[in-house]
Protein backbone atom coordinates (compact mmCIF):
# COMPACT_ATOMS: atom_id res chain seq x y z
CA UNK A 1 0.00 0.00 0.00
CA UNK A 2 1.19 3.49 -0.49
CA UNK A 3 1.38 6.24 1.85
CA UNK A 4 -0.72 8.26 -0.51
CA UNK A 5 -3.39 5.65 0.35
CA UNK A 6 -2.62 5.81 3.71
CA UNK A 7 -3.27 9.42 4.11
CA UNK A 8 0.52 10.47 4.25
CA UNK A 9 1.75 13.52 3.37
CA UNK A 10 5.14 13.62 0.91
CA UNK A 11 7.55 15.74 0.92
CA UNK A 12 9.82 17.52 -1.23
CA UNK A 13 13.70 17.00 -0.85
CA UNK A 14 13.93 20.48 0.30
CA UNK A 15 11.23 20.01 2.90
CA UNK A 16 13.30 16.82 3.83
CA UNK A 17 16.14 17.84 4.19
CA UNK A 18 14.78 20.71 6.42
CA UNK A 19 13.74 17.63 9.14
CA UNK A 20 17.30 16.17 9.67
CA UNK A 21 18.03 18.98 11.94
CA UNK A 22 21.73 17.61 12.89
CA UNK A 23 24.71 16.39 9.62
CA UNK A 24 27.60 15.33 11.72
CA UNK A 25 31.37 15.23 10.48
CA UNK A 26 33.29 13.28 12.91
CA UNK A 27 36.77 15.33 13.76
CA UNK A 28 38.50 11.82 14.21
CA UNK A 29 42.77 12.45 13.92
CA UNK A 30 44.94 9.86 15.04
CA UNK A 31 48.82 9.75 14.98
CA UNK A 32 49.82 6.37 14.25
CA UNK A 33 52.76 4.19 14.92
CA UNK A 34 54.41 2.75 11.77
CA UNK A 35 55.94 -0.21 14.21
CA UNK A 36 59.23 -1.96 13.96
CA UNK A 37 58.42 -4.11 10.72
CA UNK A 38 56.68 -1.01 8.34
CA UNK A 39 59.77 1.30 9.70
CA UNK A 40 62.48 -0.51 8.22
CA UNK A 41 60.34 -1.30 4.90
CA UNK A 42 59.20 2.41 4.28
CA UNK A 43 63.34 3.53 4.56
CA UNK A 44 64.00 1.06 2.39
CA UNK A 45 61.21 2.82 -0.64
CA UNK A 46 63.42 5.90 0.70
CA UNK A 47 66.78 4.17 -0.56
CA UNK A 48 64.69 2.78 -3.61
CA UNK A 49 64.75 -0.63 -1.91
CA UNK A 50 61.31 -3.14 -1.46
CA UNK A 51 62.73 -5.34 2.05
CA UNK A 52 60.11 -8.21 3.46
CA UNK A 53 61.05 -10.77 5.75
CA UNK A 54 61.60 -14.50 5.75
CA UNK A 55 60.03 -17.16 7.99
CA UNK A 56 61.94 -19.61 8.33
CA UNK A 57 59.44 -22.50 8.79
CA UNK A 58 57.19 -22.36 6.21
CA UNK A 59 59.44 -20.17 3.10
CA UNK A 60 56.92 -17.28 3.47
CA UNK A 61 58.35 -13.79 2.33
CA UNK A 62 56.23 -11.07 3.58
CA UNK A 63 56.01 -7.43 1.86
CA UNK A 64 55.72 -5.00 3.36
CA UNK A 65 57.14 -7.17 6.40
CA UNK A 66 56.18 -8.41 9.48
CA UNK A 67 57.91 -9.32 12.47
CA UNK A 68 55.39 -12.30 12.92
CA UNK A 69 54.17 -15.37 11.01
CA UNK A 70 50.39 -15.28 11.02
CA UNK A 71 50.57 -19.12 9.97
CA UNK A 72 53.40 -20.44 11.76
CA UNK A 73 53.02 -17.76 14.80
CA UNK A 74 56.97 -17.14 15.68
CA UNK A 75 59.05 -13.80 15.54
CA UNK A 76 60.60 -13.07 12.06
CA UNK A 77 63.42 -11.55 12.31
CA UNK A 78 65.31 -12.46 9.02
CA UNK A 79 65.15 -9.19 6.50
CA UNK A 80 65.01 -10.29 2.72
CA UNK A 81 65.44 -7.92 0.02
CA UNK A 82 62.86 -8.42 -2.97
CA UNK A 83 63.28 -7.68 -6.87
CA UNK A 84 61.32 -4.26 -7.58
CA UNK A 85 59.75 -6.34 -10.55
CA UNK A 86 57.78 -9.46 -10.80
CA UNK A 87 54.53 -9.80 -12.52
CA UNK A 88 51.03 -8.66 -12.52
CA UNK A 89 48.30 -11.57 -10.88
CA UNK A 90 45.46 -9.43 -11.07
CA UNK A 91 44.81 -6.04 -11.97
CA UNK A 92 41.42 -3.90 -12.45
CA UNK A 93 40.47 -0.40 -13.76
CA UNK A 94 38.00 1.90 -11.59
CA UNK A 95 35.91 3.97 -13.90
CA UNK A 96 33.86 5.89 -10.96
CA UNK A 97 35.29 7.06 -7.53
CA UNK A 98 33.86 5.68 -4.51
CA UNK A 99 31.54 8.29 -4.11
CA UNK A 100 30.19 7.26 -7.65
CA UNK A 101 32.06 10.13 -9.89
CA UNK A 102 33.21 9.62 -13.11
CA UNK A 103 37.08 9.31 -12.78
CA UNK A 104 38.95 11.49 -15.37
CA UNK A 105 41.34 8.75 -15.98
CA UNK A 106 40.19 5.35 -15.46
CA UNK A 107 42.77 3.92 -12.60
CA UNK A 108 44.48 0.96 -13.02
CA UNK A 109 45.68 -1.40 -9.61
CA UNK A 110 46.93 -4.27 -9.55
CA UNK A 111 48.72 -7.16 -7.02
CA UNK A 112 52.15 -7.51 -8.58
CA UNK A 113 53.95 -10.83 -7.29
CA UNK A 114 57.52 -9.73 -7.04
CA UNK A 115 60.64 -11.97 -8.32
CA UNK A 116 63.24 -13.14 -5.53
CA UNK A 117 65.81 -14.99 -7.69
CA UNK A 118 66.52 -18.56 -6.33
CA UNK A 119 62.68 -18.85 -4.50
CA UNK A 120 59.31 -20.02 -6.22
CA UNK A 121 56.37 -19.74 -4.34
CA UNK A 122 52.56 -20.80 -4.60
CA UNK A 123 50.03 -18.46 -6.30
CA UNK A 124 48.52 -17.62 -3.45
CA UNK A 125 51.13 -17.13 -0.77
CA UNK A 126 53.83 -15.31 -2.21
CA UNK A 127 55.69 -11.25 -1.89
CA UNK A 128 53.23 -9.31 -3.40
CA UNK A 129 52.46 -5.93 -3.33
CA UNK A 130 48.92 -4.00 -4.29
CA UNK A 131 49.67 -1.12 -6.36
CA UNK A 132 48.76 1.06 -9.20
CA UNK A 133 49.74 -0.38 -12.35
CA UNK A 134 51.17 1.95 -15.39
CA UNK A 135 51.58 1.80 -19.02
CA UNK A 136 49.13 -0.32 -19.64
CA UNK A 137 45.89 -0.20 -21.65
CA UNK A 138 42.22 -0.14 -20.46
CA UNK A 139 41.59 -2.98 -23.34
CA UNK A 140 44.68 -4.70 -21.61
CA UNK A 141 43.18 -5.00 -18.49
CA UNK A 142 39.51 -5.75 -20.32
CA UNK A 143 40.92 -8.39 -22.26
CA UNK A 144 43.29 -10.10 -19.27
CA UNK A 145 45.81 -9.13 -21.19
CA UNK A 146 47.60 -7.66 -18.57
CA UNK A 147 47.46 -10.82 -16.31
CA UNK A 148 51.37 -12.48 -15.52
CA UNK A 149 52.62 -9.17 -17.83
CA UNK A 150 56.23 -8.43 -16.12
CA UNK A 151 56.14 -4.92 -14.52
CA UNK A 152 58.60 -3.06 -12.69
CA UNK A 153 58.89 -0.19 -10.25
CA UNK A 154 58.78 3.47 -11.64
CA UNK A 155 60.75 5.15 -8.76
CA UNK A 156 60.20 8.70 -7.63
CA UNK A 157 63.57 10.09 -7.90
CA UNK A 158 65.08 10.10 -4.89
CA UNK A 159 65.16 14.10 -3.88
CA UNK A 160 61.18 13.35 -3.73
CA UNK A 161 60.83 10.29 -1.42
CA UNK A 162 58.86 10.19 1.38
CA UNK A 163 59.48 6.89 2.97
CA UNK A 164 56.18 6.06 2.08
CA UNK A 165 54.32 3.86 -0.54
CA UNK A 166 53.96 6.46 -3.28
CA UNK A 167 57.91 6.81 -3.31
CA UNK A 168 56.77 4.05 -6.31
CA UNK A 169 54.85 5.70 -8.47
CA UNK A 170 53.47 2.98 -9.95
CA UNK A 171 54.38 -0.64 -11.74
CA UNK A 172 55.35 -0.23 -15.21
CA UNK A 173 55.22 -2.91 -17.76
CA UNK A 174 57.71 -3.93 -19.11
CA UNK A 175 56.50 -6.76 -21.48
CA UNK A 176 52.82 -8.25 -21.52
CA UNK B 1 29.28 -28.84 31.97
CA UNK B 2 32.71 -27.69 31.16
CA UNK B 3 34.11 -25.42 33.83
CA UNK B 4 35.98 -22.87 32.34
CA UNK B 5 39.63 -21.53 33.76
CA UNK B 6 42.24 -18.78 32.73
CA UNK B 7 45.22 -21.00 31.37
CA UNK B 8 47.74 -18.74 30.61
CA UNK B 9 47.85 -14.52 30.27
CA UNK B 10 50.10 -12.57 28.70
CA UNK B 11 50.32 -8.47 27.97
CA UNK B 12 52.64 -5.53 26.57
CA UNK B 13 52.81 -1.92 27.43
CA UNK B 14 51.05 -0.10 30.51
CA UNK B 15 52.95 2.38 29.71
CA UNK B 16 51.69 6.15 28.51
CA UNK B 17 52.73 5.54 25.28
CA UNK B 18 54.22 2.77 23.12
CA UNK B 19 55.47 4.61 19.86
CA UNK B 20 58.16 2.39 19.11
CA UNK B 21 55.62 -0.89 18.40
CA UNK B 22 52.52 -0.25 16.00
CA UNK B 23 49.23 -1.98 17.62
CA UNK B 24 49.32 -5.50 15.93
CA UNK B 25 52.97 -5.61 17.32
CA UNK B 26 52.23 -5.04 20.77
CA UNK B 27 48.97 -7.93 20.16
CA UNK B 28 51.54 -10.37 19.19
CA UNK B 29 53.80 -10.08 22.18
CA UNK B 30 51.02 -10.45 24.35
CA UNK B 31 49.75 -12.92 22.80
CA UNK B 32 53.26 -14.84 22.33
CA UNK B 33 53.62 -14.36 25.80
CA UNK B 34 50.06 -15.87 26.84
CA UNK B 35 50.76 -18.99 24.70
CA UNK B 36 53.87 -19.68 26.97
CA UNK B 37 52.19 -18.81 30.06
CA UNK B 38 49.65 -21.55 29.57
CA UNK B 39 51.85 -24.03 28.96
CA UNK B 40 53.27 -23.34 25.44
CA UNK B 41 49.86 -23.88 23.62
CA UNK B 42 50.22 -23.54 19.67
CA UNK B 43 47.17 -20.70 18.46
CA UNK B 44 47.41 -23.09 15.05
CA UNK B 45 46.56 -26.57 16.46
CA UNK B 46 45.04 -25.65 20.00
CA UNK B 47 43.04 -22.92 20.03
CA UNK B 48 39.55 -23.42 18.77
CA UNK B 49 38.27 -19.59 18.49
CA UNK B 50 39.52 -16.19 19.31
CA UNK B 51 37.33 -13.14 20.43
CA UNK B 52 38.72 -9.59 20.62
CA UNK B 53 36.77 -6.50 22.31
CA UNK B 54 37.68 -3.28 20.65
CA UNK B 55 36.08 -0.37 19.18
CA UNK B 56 36.66 1.49 15.75
CA UNK B 57 36.62 5.06 16.79
CA UNK B 58 39.51 4.28 19.08
CA UNK B 59 41.62 2.51 16.44
CA UNK B 60 41.11 4.79 13.69
CA UNK B 61 40.01 1.89 11.26
CA UNK B 62 36.11 1.25 10.41
CA UNK B 63 35.37 -2.63 10.19
CA UNK B 64 38.82 -3.37 12.41
CA UNK B 65 37.45 -6.91 13.09
CA UNK B 66 39.78 -7.54 9.66
CA UNK B 67 43.11 -6.65 11.28
CA UNK B 68 42.41 -9.39 14.65
CA UNK B 69 43.77 -12.53 13.29
CA UNK B 70 47.40 -12.03 12.20
CA UNK B 71 48.73 -11.41 15.53
CA UNK B 72 46.78 -13.93 17.32
CA UNK B 73 47.62 -16.81 15.27
CA UNK B 74 43.91 -17.29 14.22
CA UNK B 75 44.06 -16.64 10.57
CA UNK B 76 41.47 -19.19 9.00
CA UNK B 77 40.21 -19.58 12.82
CA UNK B 78 36.60 -18.68 13.71
CA UNK B 79 37.10 -15.19 15.08
CA UNK B 80 34.63 -13.01 16.72
CA UNK B 81 34.72 -9.18 17.53
CA UNK B 82 33.04 -7.22 20.05
CA UNK B 83 32.37 -3.57 20.50
CA UNK B 84 32.56 -3.47 23.84
CA UNK B 85 35.08 -3.93 27.17
CA UNK B 86 37.02 -6.87 27.65
CA UNK B 87 35.35 -8.78 30.52
CA UNK B 88 32.32 -8.65 28.08
CA UNK B 89 34.65 -11.18 25.44
CA UNK B 90 35.40 -12.95 28.94
CA UNK B 91 31.47 -13.55 29.11
CA UNK B 92 31.52 -14.49 25.51
CA UNK B 93 34.59 -17.37 25.98
CA UNK B 94 33.17 -18.43 29.16
CA UNK B 95 30.20 -18.94 27.13
CA UNK B 96 31.61 -20.87 24.05
CA UNK B 97 33.47 -23.26 26.59
CA UNK B 98 30.26 -23.99 28.87
CA UNK B 99 28.57 -24.70 25.49
CA UNK B 100 30.85 -27.71 25.14
CA UNK B 101 31.94 -26.83 21.29
CA UNK B 102 34.87 -24.96 22.17
CA UNK B 103 37.54 -26.01 24.46
CA UNK B 104 40.17 -23.38 24.49
CA UNK B 105 39.42 -19.81 23.37
CA UNK B 106 41.81 -16.66 23.17
CA UNK B 107 40.14 -13.37 24.37
CA UNK B 108 42.31 -10.22 23.15
CA UNK B 109 41.71 -6.38 23.97
CA UNK B 110 43.90 -3.48 23.53
CA UNK B 111 44.15 0.35 23.40
CA UNK B 112 46.79 2.91 22.32
CA UNK B 113 44.76 5.98 23.37
CA UNK B 114 48.21 7.37 22.69
CA UNK B 115 47.64 7.53 18.87
CA UNK B 116 44.24 9.54 19.22
CA UNK B 117 44.64 13.22 18.50
CA UNK B 118 40.85 14.20 19.07
CA UNK B 119 39.51 12.40 21.49
CA UNK B 120 37.14 15.04 23.27
CA UNK B 121 35.93 14.65 19.58
CA UNK B 122 35.68 11.35 19.50
CA UNK B 123 33.87 10.92 23.01
CA UNK B 124 31.79 13.87 21.71
CA UNK B 125 30.42 11.53 18.86
CA UNK B 126 29.65 8.64 20.97
CA UNK B 127 26.68 10.95 22.29
CA UNK B 128 23.37 11.24 20.89
CA UNK B 129 23.88 12.94 17.86
CA UNK B 130 20.28 14.91 17.05
CA UNK B 131 19.78 15.70 21.08
CA UNK B 132 23.32 15.81 23.05
CA UNK B 133 25.91 16.73 20.47
CA UNK B 134 24.28 19.94 19.07
CA UNK B 135 24.68 21.31 22.95
CA UNK B 136 28.43 20.33 22.56
CA UNK B 137 29.01 20.05 26.31
CA UNK B 138 32.46 21.69 26.75
CA UNK B 139 33.79 19.11 28.82
CA UNK B 140 32.68 15.65 27.89
CA UNK B 141 32.38 14.11 31.06
CA UNK B 142 29.95 16.11 32.41
CA UNK B 143 27.74 12.90 32.37
CA UNK B 144 29.82 11.21 34.67
CA UNK B 145 30.55 14.41 37.00
CA UNK B 146 26.38 14.92 36.59
CA UNK B 147 26.25 11.16 38.12
CA UNK B 148 29.01 11.38 40.66
CA UNK B 149 27.50 14.38 42.28
CA UNK B 150 24.01 12.58 42.46
CA UNK B 151 25.65 9.78 43.92
CA UNK B 152 28.00 11.52 46.58
CA UNK B 153 24.89 13.72 48.10
CA UNK B 154 22.41 11.02 48.40
CA UNK B 155 24.36 8.72 49.90
CA UNK B 156 26.41 11.84 51.79
CA UNK B 157 30.07 10.89 51.14
CA UNK B 158 31.67 14.11 50.92
CA UNK B 159 35.01 15.06 48.80
CA UNK B 160 37.71 14.10 51.46
CA UNK B 161 36.13 10.88 51.52
CA UNK B 162 36.92 10.51 47.67
CA UNK B 163 40.11 12.33 47.71
CA UNK B 164 41.34 9.50 50.19
CA UNK B 165 39.79 6.44 47.64
CA UNK B 166 41.50 8.43 44.91
CA UNK B 167 45.37 8.78 47.22
CA UNK B 168 45.03 5.49 48.81
CA UNK B 169 44.31 3.74 44.74
CA UNK B 170 47.36 5.70 43.59
CA UNK B 171 49.54 4.56 47.04
CA UNK B 172 48.21 1.03 46.49
CA UNK B 173 49.63 1.12 42.40
CA UNK B 174 53.33 1.88 43.84
CA UNK B 175 53.35 -2.39 44.80
CA UNK B 176 52.21 -3.30 41.48
CA UNK B 177 53.47 -4.42 38.33
CA UNK B 178 51.86 -2.15 35.42
CA UNK B 179 51.58 1.50 36.96
CA UNK B 180 53.12 4.52 35.88
CA UNK B 181 50.90 6.57 36.99
CA UNK B 182 51.08 5.20 40.95
CA UNK B 183 52.65 7.76 43.22
CA UNK B 184 52.03 9.10 47.29
CA UNK B 185 50.28 12.14 47.34
CA UNK B 186 48.44 13.33 50.68
CA UNK B 187 44.05 13.99 50.96
CA UNK B 188 45.39 17.61 51.32
CA UNK B 189 47.25 18.60 48.09
CA UNK B 190 43.69 16.19 46.64
CA UNK B 191 41.41 19.04 47.94
CA UNK B 192 43.67 22.28 46.88
CA UNK B 193 43.16 20.57 42.71
CA UNK B 194 41.05 23.00 40.85
CA UNK B 195 38.05 21.37 39.41
CA UNK B 196 37.70 20.18 36.29
CA UNK B 197 34.05 19.61 36.31
CA UNK B 198 32.51 19.36 39.74
CA UNK B 199 33.49 17.37 41.66
CA UNK B 200 36.08 16.27 39.84
CA UNK B 201 39.31 17.25 39.82
CA UNK B 202 42.01 15.65 37.39
CA UNK B 203 43.24 13.41 39.98
CA UNK B 204 39.61 11.88 39.66
CA UNK B 205 40.46 10.62 36.16
CA UNK B 206 42.48 7.50 35.06
CA UNK B 207 45.34 9.36 32.88
CA UNK B 208 45.78 7.31 29.61
CA UNK B 209 47.94 4.27 28.55
CA UNK B 210 49.03 1.85 25.62
CA UNK B 211 48.27 -1.67 26.07
CA UNK B 212 47.56 -5.16 24.68
CA UNK B 213 46.34 -8.08 26.96
CA UNK B 214 45.42 -11.45 25.67
CA UNK B 215 44.09 -14.29 27.61
CA UNK B 216 43.98 -18.08 27.10
CA UNK B 217 40.72 -19.60 28.62
CA UNK B 218 39.71 -22.92 28.44
CA UNK B 219 37.69 -26.06 29.83
CA UNK B 220 39.26 -27.34 32.76
CA UNK B 221 39.76 -30.86 31.66
CA UNK B 222 42.04 -29.72 28.03
CA UNK B 223 43.59 -26.92 30.46
CA UNK B 224 44.81 -29.84 32.57
CA UNK B 225 46.84 -31.60 29.70
CA UNK B 226 48.62 -27.78 29.31
CA UNK B 227 48.98 -26.87 33.11
CA UNK B 228 47.95 -27.41 36.79
CA UNK B 229 48.37 -23.67 37.66
CA UNK B 230 44.97 -22.71 36.46
CA UNK B 231 42.56 -20.41 37.75
CA UNK B 232 38.72 -20.86 37.74
CA UNK B 233 36.13 -18.34 36.21
CA UNK B 234 33.46 -19.78 38.50
CA UNK B 235 30.85 -16.93 36.97
CA UNK B 236 30.21 -14.02 34.53
CA UNK B 237 27.46 -11.85 33.95
CA UNK B 238 27.21 -8.05 32.21
CA UNK B 239 24.01 -5.89 32.03
CA UNK B 240 23.47 -3.06 30.35
CA UNK B 241 21.23 0.10 30.93
CA UNK B 242 19.76 2.40 28.70
CA UNK B 243 21.52 5.11 27.03
CA UNK B 244 20.93 8.18 29.10
CA UNK B 245 21.99 9.19 32.28
CA UNK B 246 18.64 10.85 32.51
CA UNK B 247 16.61 7.51 33.11
CA UNK B 248 19.17 6.54 35.57
CA UNK B 249 18.66 5.28 39.47
CA UNK B 250 21.81 8.35 40.59
CA UNK B 251 21.11 7.10 43.76
CA UNK B 252 22.94 3.22 42.87
CA UNK B 253 24.83 1.35 40.61
CA UNK B 254 21.53 -0.61 39.32
CA UNK B 255 23.55 -2.52 36.51
CA UNK B 256 26.04 -3.32 39.08
CA UNK B 257 23.52 -4.62 41.41
CA UNK B 258 21.38 -6.82 39.01
CA UNK B 259 25.25 -8.73 37.31
CA UNK B 260 26.07 -9.06 41.29
CA UNK B 261 23.03 -11.30 41.69
CA UNK B 262 23.69 -13.44 39.00
CA UNK B 263 26.87 -13.68 39.47
CA UNK B 264 26.58 -14.82 43.15
CA UNK B 265 24.16 -16.75 42.49
CA UNK B 266 26.19 -18.59 39.91
CA UNK B 267 29.65 -18.92 41.97
CA UNK B 268 27.32 -20.11 45.50
CA UNK B 269 28.01 -16.73 47.53
CA UNK B 270 25.99 -15.84 50.06
CA UNK B 271 28.11 -13.13 51.89
CA UNK B 272 30.57 -11.32 49.15
CA UNK B 273 32.01 -9.54 52.44
CA UNK B 274 33.47 -12.79 54.54
CA UNK B 275 33.54 -14.60 50.84
CA UNK B 276 34.90 -12.55 48.78
CA UNK B 277 39.33 -11.98 49.51
CA UNK B 278 40.27 -8.66 47.04
CA UNK B 279 37.90 -6.75 44.50
CA UNK B 280 39.33 -5.43 41.17
CA UNK B 281 37.17 -2.60 40.49
CA UNK B 282 37.00 -0.26 37.32
CA UNK B 283 38.44 3.05 39.07
CA UNK B 284 38.66 5.07 36.31
CA UNK B 285 36.61 7.41 37.27
CA UNK B 286 37.27 7.95 40.70
CA UNK B 287 33.59 7.28 42.17
CA UNK B 288 32.42 4.28 39.98
CA UNK B 289 34.28 2.25 42.72
CA UNK B 290 32.27 3.70 45.30
CA UNK B 291 29.13 3.36 43.28
CA UNK B 292 30.48 -0.32 42.69
CA UNK B 293 31.29 -1.19 46.86
CA UNK B 294 27.51 0.54 47.52
CA UNK B 295 26.11 -1.66 44.51
CA UNK B 296 28.02 -4.80 45.84
CA UNK B 297 26.27 -4.53 49.20
CA UNK B 298 29.87 -4.28 51.10
CA UNK B 299 29.38 -1.41 52.79
CA UNK B 300 26.72 0.48 54.49
CA UNK B 301 27.88 3.74 55.17
CA UNK B 302 30.82 4.38 51.90
CA UNK B 303 31.86 7.42 53.61
CA UNK B 304 33.03 5.94 56.97
CA UNK B 305 34.73 3.06 55.91
CA UNK B 306 36.60 4.67 53.39
CA UNK B 307 37.86 6.92 56.27
CA UNK B 308 38.52 4.42 58.25
CA UNK B 309 40.39 2.68 55.28
CA UNK B 310 38.35 -0.75 55.13
CA UNK B 311 38.80 -0.61 51.11
CA UNK B 312 43.14 0.13 51.46
CA UNK B 313 45.58 -3.00 51.23
CA UNK B 314 45.33 -3.99 55.35
CA UNK B 315 41.82 -3.39 55.54
CA UNK B 316 38.89 -6.30 55.46
CA UNK B 317 37.77 -5.54 51.94
CA UNK B 318 40.94 -4.65 49.75
CA UNK B 319 40.17 -2.98 47.02
CA UNK B 320 42.75 -2.77 43.86
CA UNK B 321 45.14 -3.84 46.47
CA UNK B 322 47.98 -3.53 43.97
CA UNK B 323 46.70 -0.29 42.15
CA UNK B 324 43.79 0.05 39.73
CA UNK B 325 43.25 2.07 36.79
CA UNK B 326 44.07 5.22 38.27
CA UNK B 327 47.62 3.80 38.79
CA UNK B 328 48.07 1.80 35.68
CA UNK B 329 46.00 4.41 32.89
CA UNK B 330 42.93 4.11 31.15
CA UNK B 331 43.75 1.85 28.60
CA UNK B 332 40.26 1.81 26.95
CA UNK B 333 38.88 -1.50 26.09
CA UNK B 334 41.07 -3.73 27.96
CA UNK B 335 40.53 -2.27 30.81
CA UNK B 336 38.72 -5.48 32.24
CA UNK B 337 41.26 -7.95 31.20
CA UNK B 338 43.78 -5.79 33.20
CA UNK B 339 41.79 -6.63 36.36
CA UNK B 340 42.30 -10.06 35.45
CA UNK B 341 45.67 -10.25 34.99
CA UNK B 342 45.84 -8.68 38.56
CA UNK B 343 43.10 -11.46 40.24
CA UNK B 344 44.79 -13.97 38.40
CA UNK B 345 48.23 -12.94 39.31
CA UNK B 346 47.26 -12.61 43.20
CA UNK B 347 45.37 -16.00 42.95
CA UNK B 348 48.67 -17.56 41.97
CA UNK B 349 50.39 -15.75 44.65
CA UNK B 350 52.89 -14.48 41.91
CA UNK B 351 52.74 -10.80 43.46
CA UNK B 352 54.95 -11.49 46.12
CA UNK B 353 52.74 -10.24 48.67
CA UNK B 354 51.40 -12.87 51.71
CA UNK B 355 48.58 -10.60 52.75
CA UNK B 356 47.01 -12.36 50.16
CA UNK B 357 48.01 -15.87 49.81
CA UNK B 358 44.70 -17.33 51.62
CA UNK B 359 42.07 -15.50 49.08
CA UNK B 360 39.53 -17.97 47.26
CA UNK B 361 37.50 -15.35 45.43
CA UNK B 362 38.18 -12.01 43.35
CA UNK B 363 35.95 -10.41 42.20
CA UNK B 364 36.41 -8.49 39.02
CA UNK B 365 34.22 -5.68 37.77
CA UNK B 366 34.91 -3.32 34.36
CA UNK B 367 31.85 -0.53 33.06
CA UNK B 368 32.44 0.37 29.36
CA UNK B 369 34.39 3.87 29.22
CA UNK B 370 33.56 6.80 29.36
CA UNK B 371 29.78 6.99 29.13
CA UNK B 372 28.38 3.31 29.18
CA UNK B 373 26.44 1.88 31.59
CA UNK B 374 26.93 -1.49 30.09
CA UNK B 375 28.60 -3.34 33.08
CA UNK B 376 30.51 -6.86 33.20
CA UNK B 377 31.32 -8.84 36.67
CA UNK B 378 33.55 -12.18 37.07
CA UNK B 379 34.39 -13.72 39.84
CA UNK B 380 37.80 -15.95 39.82
CA UNK B 381 38.91 -18.52 42.11
CA UNK B 382 41.69 -20.84 42.89
ZN1 LIG C 1 55.62 -19.19 8.54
Amino acid sequence: MSIYKLGGTPLSDEEFKKIIKEITRPNAKYLMSAGQAYSVFFEGLRRGKIIGTYCERCGMIYVPPKIFCPYCFITLDKWVEVADEGKVVTAVASYYSANMERLKEPQIVGIIKLDVPGRTFTSYRFPGLLHRICGASLDDVISQRIFDARVKARWRPPEERKGDINDIECFEVIKT
Amino acid sequence: MSQPVVLGIGYSGFQPSTSHYNIREMIYEAAAKAYEDAGGIDPGSDVDAFVSCQEDFWEGISINDEFVPDQLGAVLKPVYTISGDSLQCVLSAYSMIRSGAFDIVVVESHGKPSEILTMRDIILMSYDPIYIRPLNPENVFVFNALEAKAFMEYNKIDREALGRYVISSLRKGLRGRRNPYASIKNVEAYLEEEYVVEPLTKLDFAPYSDAAVVVVIASEDVAKKFSDEYIKISGVWSVSGTSSIVYDDLREDTMTKIAARKVFDMTGIKDPVREIGVFEIDERISHVPLMVIKALRLSEDVNRDLMMGRFDEEGDLPVNPFGGALSEGNVLEAHGLARLVNAYEILKGSLGSRRYSDVEKILIHSRRWPSSRTTTLAILSR
